[in-house]
């Protein structure tokens, strides 16, 4: 019983993790169609960027976190400008490639700047110890992770179901030429749910430092994992993606208790299994 | 399809205009070229011949990607098959000829094209992506935990080729690895030649260019593009098992996702959809390798991914697709 509630909390707090960081992604790719490798590289900025400001700078946790964010988003607006409007609406290959580009330059920049080594982030007392739930007692991070994956998914909610903005955003996903004929503004759009993407990567990234460690190789490292959620998901989808993400942590986190020696072949075979009975992700639009 | 996307990457280049006596020029430029690196780098014939190994599989990566249209990041699934395969024949079953071990890793390759195709051609799009990487991790993983025969992540050893032949024992210096290697290629890019200018490599063209109108004329598109992903992987195999004679060693990295997102970026330097970008960009990008990346990984890393984004750009036909185009402008002025 012991085992099975840590192996719950783990997934839980791993899902929600890769949630915060993939819904950006989902978003950009049921928005833009941009089949974007370098997503895991802009969180992985945000992690350097947090380090950076916690650890040598000496600010607090919540300062850091939001420089981190807003960095990370200033960052990645003129990679926006200059290199990703360039393959919108371009074939997947080139997608891809330019992506996988991006993601080797910044691996290589983090080194040259960062050095190899793994960067951690401090946490504030209150999120380093353990916290009594009455039942039992959970690291105190993972908790945080949870309650900020289940916020990122409620703001988001209501930013794409309740504002004007939300309405402008999921006429632009349906068709952007129409909407776009209707006085929409579509580049703003996509520019602002790119800022957005980014700046939750960042967050994700910051946020499930614990879990992912930072270092120079993360971008590739958790670049499938990231991808794998939103196509089992369906691209655009909040709802699926959160699914997606909690029944890919259960399965990873599950297999790495119980089954350590098979590493990640389970997960695999469960992607392989999902994808080719949803081709379109668990909850995504045809 | 290529007036809707003037910078699409596959398939300007290879369209059978050539003649046939072009065949035999690119086959004689092989051997020459051959020559000559065995001339320039007496003392590094290993890395060649590793390099001819991979070359196949970006041939085999082009078969599948710039012939048929299937983006693919799991390539590396059928070289390794193909490695593996030929090792744990001379390892286990102590068949050591080195013309069998090589039949072993084409079947082998081909075994695993055919259940990559099955997989990767049921999505579309990102699925297909993703399904690609999860096959190439799935085949990584299930090596790994198969450690009595696959060695896991020591690596299977005990390889030891008899001499080609009987004759040609496989040195020290490698000359016989290097010599079978450029025979393998000149045999395999002979019989490709052929295949893309078949009626079949005619028809995966035509399914790259709109799978639709293929299938409106009769044609099975799912069938054809299986047949394609196992010849596919009797290519990838067939360098996989040059590779597992030549270094006597099969690791896991030849199964690695890192392995197939290279391959098909060495396929992009060169060109896609032509047969002569696949060796080109394999060439150029490994030999670049070796030379930056003894001084610097990282840097070698920021090099490569600033010159993809520059080939994205800038010259989305590759290497030997720029020259052909200016060649070509060049001829009819």
């Amino acid at each position: 019983m012991q085992s099975v509630l840590s192996i719950a909390v783990d997934a839980l707090a791993y899902g929600m993790v890769l949630f915060v960081i993939s819904i950006g992604l989902s978003m950009t790719m049921g928005l833009m169609r941009v089949v974007n490798l370098a997503h895991g590289a802009f969180a992985m900025v945000g992690g350097y960027l947090a380090s950076y400001a916690v650890r040598d700078l000496g600010l607090g946790y919540v300062a850091g976190v939001v420089l981190a964010v807003a960095g990370t988003v200033v960052i990645a607006a003129p990679i926006e400008r200059l290199l990703y409007r360039r393959i919108y609406n371009k074939p997947e290959l080139i997608q891809v490639l330019m992506t996988i580009g991006i993601t080797f330059c910044v691996i290589g920049i983090a080194n040259y700047l960062f050095g190899p080594t793994l960067k951690t982030i401090p946490l504030p007392a209150m999120l380093s110890g353990p916290v009594d739930l009455g039942f039992r007692s959970i690291a105190a991070h993972k908790l945080f992770a949870i309650l900020c994956g289940l916020a990122v998914a409620a703001a988001l909610w209501y930013l794409v179901e309740r504002t004007p903005f939300g309405v402008k955003l999921r006429a632009s996903v349906d068709n952007t030429p129409m909407a776009a004929a209707l006085g929409v503004r579509t580049k703003y759009v996509y520019a602002a749910s790119f800022a957005i993407s980014v700046g939750l990567a960042a967050f994700g990234g910051i946020v499930g430092a614990e879990l992912l460690p930072i270092e120079p190789y993360y971008a590739l490292r958790y670049m499938v994992t990231f991808l794998v959620v939103v196509s089992v998901g369906g691209a655009g989808s909040i709802g699926g993606a959160l699914l997606a993400c909690l029944v890919l942590g259960a399965i990873d986190t599950t297999g790495r208790y119980l089954v350590p020696e098979y590493g990640e072949f389970f997960f695999y075979l469960a992607v392989i299994a999902i994808v080719c009975a949803f081709p379109r992700g668990l909850l995504g639009k045809a | 399809m290529d007036a809707d996307h003037p910078a699409s990457l596959a398939g300007q280049v290879a369209r059978p205009r050539f003649s046939a006596s072009a065949d035999w020029i690119g086959l004689a430029a092989i051997l020459a070229a051959a020559i000559i690196f065995y001339l320039l780098f007496p003392n590094n014939l290993a890395l060649l011949t590793r390099v001819i190994g991979i070359v196949m599989l970006v041939l085999s990566v082009d078969l599948v990607t710039g012939f048929c249209g299937v983006a693919t990041l799991g390539h590396a699934a059928l070289f390794g098959a193909g490695a593996y395969a030929a090792g744990i024949a001379a390892a286990h079953f102590g068949i050591t000829d080195p013309i069998a071990m090589i039949a072993a890793g084409a079947a082998g390759g081909a075994v695993a094209g055919l259940i990559s195709g099955l997989v990767v051609l049921r999505g579309h799009g990102l699925g297909q992506l993703v399904l690609s990487i999860a096959i190439v991790n799935l085949f990584h993983e299930a090596a790994n935990k198969a450690a009595s025969w696959t060695g896991g992540s020591d690596g299977l050893t005990d390889i030891a080729p008899s001499p080609l032949f009987g004759v040609f024992a496989f040195d020290l210096w490698g000359r016989t690895a290097y010599g079978l290697g450029i025979a393998l290629l000149v045999i395999v890019f002979f019989l490709l030649q052929r295949l893309s200018r078949s009626p079949f490599g005619m028809l995966c063209r035509g399914i790259r260019q709109d799978p639709i109108r293929v299938a409106a004329m009769g044609a099975s598109v799912r069938k054809t593009l299986l047949k394609m992903y196992i010849i596919s992987g009797l290519v990838a195999g067939v360098g996989g098992g040059l590779n597992a004679i030549s270094t006597q060693v099969v690791g896991l990295d030849s199964l690695s996702f890192t392995l197939s997102a290279q391959a098909l970026v060495m396929l992009v330097i060169g060109g896609t959809g032509s047969l002569y970008g696949a060796i080109i960009g394999t060439v150029v990008f490994m030999l670049f390798e070796d030379f930056v990346s003894a001084a610097n990984p990282f840097h070698w890393l920021t090099i490569m991914g600033a010159l993809l984004v520059g080939v994205v750009l800038f010259a989305p036909r590759g290497i030997f697709g720029t020259a052909a185009h200016l060649f070509d402008q060049w001829r009819r002025r």
